[in-house]
């Protein structure tokens, strides 16, 4: 289960914005974030994962304290088990497919899962290609199966399918609640794509202006 | 013909690119993403030799090391090592005076680094060392080669730092170009022009070589 209560100064597109948000998330959860362009959806992303400092609050995962500010904890976002899947890809054009997936196997991970989500995610036969000669989509789903080979707790995803055609995005959907279940992830999707949340997501947080304006089932924000 | 100057001048370009490498790297890094704002002043520093007259930097390395004042007298007692007219004074020289031909391009690379690469690596659990060796240096080989070349060739034709520092002493300090001027001196012009012309093909070369090996790798970091 996820713990959140933080608090962050960010600067957004209209000026200074304080971002001020709590919220439990159950374990095995699919929760959509929706919201306008600069209203911190990726902010959030962030400091969970840690790329980010809160200026305040707590964060706690599991039982765990990642972040507090009264217990002067903020744990480094290496030593946090998320995988993150950014707009962009960013798959490393110097390492192969396989490279970019055994890049993050843990000390001691046995590497055979690297075969096993390359065949999962449909590309095995180009396993030994550079990033550059594949298409967006299939890059996304190296970037999808790269964040998932330290079986992490949490799948945080800022926007991932946003510039995919309709196809390749429905077909990276489908992987992602395949992996989602499999995995028993407790999964954060920032989208501003209300159809991708109501297909997908169990739960909406909608943001507005920092704060969460709404917190229930998507069908009953995206139908009012 | 007497080849030692060119023989003098190469090891101590090898010796003085090697060194700069060693701190080169670690410099730019800092200045890249540093956040102190003193990384200000370091850079000024840094770049000083740009624009100063070389004689300004070997007169007052030539005070610093001189026995007869603190510091070289310190050296000399304590270490018996001498900086003023031996090659590891030379070296130290041209090391402080090519310092910002290798700090600028790699700087420059680190830069040029999507920041996405390293949120991901992070996130990935991986330190930053993992990342500067793995992800960023071989991602900026164009930086690593044109630093390279640069601080080498620069060491090459150096003249001012070098007449102050070390003097004209053959095998130890008379590196090509003060060859040249100790030959134009003598009136000796045709031995000159030989030494011209070999080194006027020799730095045309590698500069050549610099820029064919260079061809291709600006792709690497507009990839994406």
């Amino acid at each position: 289960m996820i713990e959140l209560a933080l608090e962050k100064s960010l600067f957004g597109p209209e000026g200074k914005m304080k971002l001020a948000v709590s919220c439990q998330i159950e374990k095995g959860e699919l929760v959509g974030i929706y919201g306008p362009s600069g209203a911190g959806k990726s902010s959030i992303l962030r400091l969970i994962s840690g790329l980010m400092k809160p200026e305040g609050g707590l964060l706690k995962v599991d039982g765990e304290v990642w972040y507090s500010n009264v217990e002067a904890v903020n744990l480094k976002p290496t030593k946090r088990n998320i995988g993150m899947v950014f707009q962009e890809h960013s798959l490393f054009p110097n390492m192969s497919i396989a490279e970019n997936l055994e890049f993050a196997l843990s000390k001691g991970q046995p590497p055979q899962i690297v075969q096993d989500l390359l065949e999962r995610v449909g590309l095995k036969k180009l396993a030994s290609k550079k990033p550059s000669v594949l298409s967006g989509g299939q890059k996304q789903r190296v970037a999808l199966a790269r964040a998932m080979i330290r079986k992490p707790k949490i799948l945080l995803l800022d926007e991932p399918f946003s510039a995919l055609d309709m196809k390749m995005r429905a077909k990276l959907q489908e992987y992602l609640v395949q992996f989602h279940n499999e995995y028993g992830l407790t999964t954060l999707l920032v989208s501003h794509d209300a159809s991708e949340i109501s297909r997908m997501a169990q739960r909406v947080l909608v943001m507005e202006n920092g704060k969460f304006s709404f917190d229930g089932e998507p069908r009953h924000f995206f139908q009012s | 013909m007497d080849f030692s100057p060119f023989y003098l001048t190469l090891r101590l370009a090898l010796f003085t690119t090697g060194i700069l490498f060693l701190i080169g790297i670690p410099l730019a890094y800092w200045l890249a993403f540093s956040r102190l704002r003193i990384k200000y002043v370091v850079e000024a520093i840094v770049s000083l030799p740009l624009v100063l007259p070389p004689t300004v930097l070997g007169f007052y390395l030539l005070l610093f090391f001189s026995p007869e004042n603190p510091m070289g007298g310190f050296l000399d007692r304590y270490f018996d090592l001498r900086l003023v007219f031996t090659f590891p004074g030379l070296v130290l020289a041209s090391v402080i005076y090519s310092l910002p031909f290798m700090v600028q391009p790699l700087r420059s690379g680190f830069t040029g680094i999507p920041k996405a690469w390293i949120d991901t690596t992070q996130t990935l659990g991986k330190g930053r060392w993992v990342t500067l060796s793995r992800v960023m240096l071989p991602n900026m080989k164009s930086a690593l080669l044109t630093a390279g070349v640069l601080s080498f060739a620069h060491t090459v034709g150096e003249f001012g730092v070098v007449l102050m520092v070390g003097g004209n002493i053959p095998d130890e300090t008379r590196v090509i170009a003060v060859a040249i001027y100790n030959e134009v001196e003598a009136m000796n012009y045709t031995q000159a022009n030989t030494y011209s012309l070999i080194l006027i093909g020799f730095s045309f070369l590698v500069l050549l070589i610099t820029y064919w090996l260079n061809r291709d790798k600006s792709r690497v970091l507009s990839y994406d």
